[in-house]
């Protein structure tokens, strides 16, 4: 028993699948810990929407090995796993109400009629749609449907619970709102979540844990902190955030942009500081940020952000000025001993 | 914008189409009371004996029970094939799926006189006696069409992702079928039933190559026309054909989402 809780939720063994020629999924190896917020992050056409239909179910992996709660499920078919997923487009069954999708699951597996009542009302309760239960789908908002469709699945509680780009419909406002809405309610019911997301700042929001995939592979996992402060390959420091990326001494690193300082004209370094002259060639304003693209003198670009708080009314009138950029080491990240240089 | 003029053109046109087209079949509802059995206008009286000289004519009660036993089988048996050809063109793909799928539609496009005389040489090269049932296969040919075209429209609409869903809460292929795919194509299949009845309601042509001695009501209308006499009678079976035929094709438009219902090309 004690062994239960160390049993992984999710456990992918060398998962491979092959649409045509093309691998695109190609060798996965992945363990998910029970509780997990876990997210799959990559450019589109990098394998992580197939990887998660794969666990659903709804593709057979070519070869490998596919664990739900220690139990073998790889030839298993999906209504007969321990799944459920928040699909894109929401699937919602447009001829049920509300009430009657998210009891769908419930009543397939004849749980009786009255408890169903009550956890679907639960359910709706959770995603703040009580009294909405009579409703039909296209009665919704597009943000009521994305509840409705999470309540759908959270309401037969999964092993795990797989969520396809959930918020990919919403607006830049109702996405943010959602992002920590549904962090929320995973720490409240306590369900494993792999998510799969092509927006980076959303996995680095949201996980415990991100799997940074490319071309059917997996570049790194770690902790957000880890796959932004320490990106294991040049893919992952590009992705994940702003990529400002320097050969010196035949040394590659990343420098990210919130730790380059700007110095003004005659400001003197501190101590230990690398400091390299360049000329401002765009200055963006972000709003809460300021961006500065900044040529260097030895050639490459490096991006810096500024904090809106000291008032930078014209911080347009940068633009083709002259600049030094300051950093300290402690702040840079060694991605390999220069083995790319195209010079 | 276009300017007033134009438009008040555009609306009295539109009116005098809608005229040309609909005083004809107007006149012979409005002949179907006319007391006298000449027809000239303006008409003398109106009356509703013809109605009941129909109703009590032996030969147009049984062109009416052939019309609709053909009706009701041709139907019948398209809803199944029709259905299932649909299915099969929706979820498979194949090397010359599009091709199967024009050869299913091919039977409504075709002008029914090829139909009807290909299956009149098949049936007496294989000495099969025109009855019923060779009206039944006539039918069926072109019922077929409407069904199949309702049904793989609908399914194409749906969201693919729905079928998924389903299977990813626990339904096995049966529950699917029944909760999801079922209710969402049932008005689809509804209609094309109805389209395919009234169909082979006003069907004439590869009926009188695939009839025996029997006839429909069409081809009673095609008898009687011919030789000149019952022409009140006429009448009265034209408006009911009319009616019956109208009826299923607005209902299939309605549920068919308002829209036009699927009917490729027009026919007899």
């Amino acid at each position: 028993m004690t062994n239960a809780a160390k049993v992984p939720a999710l456990k992918l063994e060398a998962v491979r699948k092959h649409f045509g020629h093309v691998a695109v999924v190609d060798g996965i190896d992945l363990l998910v810990e029970r509780g997990e917020f876990f997210t799959l992050v990559g450019p589109s056409g990098s394998g992580k929407t197939t990887l998660l239909r794969l666990i659903a179910g709804f593709e057979r992996p070519d070869s490998g090995r596919i664990e739900l709660a220690g139990r073998d499920v790889t030839s298993i078919p999906p209504y007969q796993r321990e799944t459920n997923t928040v699909f894109q487009d929401y699937a919602l069954f447009p001829h049920m109400s509300v009430a009657d999708n998210i009891g769908y699951g419930l009543r397939i597996k004849g749980v009786a009629r009255q408890t169903r009542d009550k956890r679907v009302q639960n359910a709706l309760d959770m995603v703040r749609l009580s009294g909405l239960g009579g409703r039909r789908p296209n009665q919704l908002s597009g943000g009521q449907r994305q509840r409705v469709a999470l309540a759908r699945a959270v309401v037969n509680e999964p092993e795990v619970l797989l969520l396809d780009e959930p918020l990919g419909a919403l607006d830049l406002k109702l996405r943010q709102e959602m992002q920590i809405e549904l962090k929320q309610i995973q720490k409240e019911v306590g369900i494993t979540f792999v998510y799969v997301t092509h927006d980076q700042e959303e996995a680095l929001t949201m996980s415990d844990r991100v799997a940074v995939m490319s071309s059917g592979r997996i570049q790194q996992i770690g902790t957000p902190v880890e796959v932004y402060e320490q990106p294991a390959t040049e893919f992952v420091a590009d992705f994940i955030g702003i990529s400002n990326i320097l050969l010196r001494d035949g040394v590659r690193f990343v420098v990210r942009p919130e730790k380059i300082r700007m110095l003004a004209e005659g400001e003197p370094a501190d101590v230990g500081m690398t400091v390299e002259p360049g000329r401002v060639a765009q200055v963006v304003y972000a709003g809460m940020t300021t961006r500065y693209i900044v040529h260097l003198d030895r050639g490459e670009q490096l991006v810096a952000v500024r904090q809106n708080m000291d008032a930078q009314d014209n911080a347009q009138k940068f633009e083709g000025q002259p600049v030094r950029l300051a950093w300290t080491s402690d702040h840079t990240y060694v991605l390999g001993k220069g083995e790319v240089d195209s010079r | 914008m276009e300017d007033t003029g134009t438009r008040i053109f555009l609306r009295i046109w539109a009116v005098l189409i809608m005229l040309f087209l609909f005083i004809p079949i107007f006149l012979i509802f409005l002949y179907a009371f006319n007391t006298s059995n000449i027809e000239s206008w303006p008409i003398p009286g109106l009356t509703l004996k013809w109605f009941s000289a129909t109703w009590n004519d032996d030969n147009v009660r049984s062109a009416l029970l052939v019309s609709l036993e053909a009706g009701l089988l041709a139907t019948a048996i398209a809803l199944v094939l029709g259905s299932c050809a649909a299915f099969a063109i929706h979820r498979t793909r194949f090397f010359g799926r599009e091709v199967v799928s024009l050869l299913f539609i091919l039977p409504l496009a075709l002008p029914g006189i090829i139909t009807g005389i290909a299956l009149n040489a098949f049936f007496s090269f294989n000495n099969i006696t025109l009855s019923l049932a060779t009206i039944v296969v006539g039918h069926t040919t072109f019922c077929i069409v409407v069904v199949y075209n309702n049904v793989l429209a609908r399914l194409r609409r749906m969201q693919g992702s729905l079928i998924e869903a389903a299977m990813d809460l626990g339904a096995n292929s049966v529950q699917v079928f029944r909760d999801v795919t079922l209710p969402l194509i049932s008005t689809a299949v509804v209609a094309g039933a109805m389209l395919a009845f009234a169909l082979s309601f006003d069907e004439v042509i590869v009926t009188t190559f695939t009839a025996g001695a029997q006839s429909t009501l069409p081809i009673w209308i095609f008898g009687q026309i011919r030789h000149g006499v019952l022409l009140p009678e006429v009448n009265v079976v034209v408006s009911f054909v009319i009616l019956v035929t109208i009826i299923p094709v607005a209902v299939a438009a309605r549920l068919t989402g308002g829209g036009a219902a699927r009917v490729p090309a027009a026919r007899s």
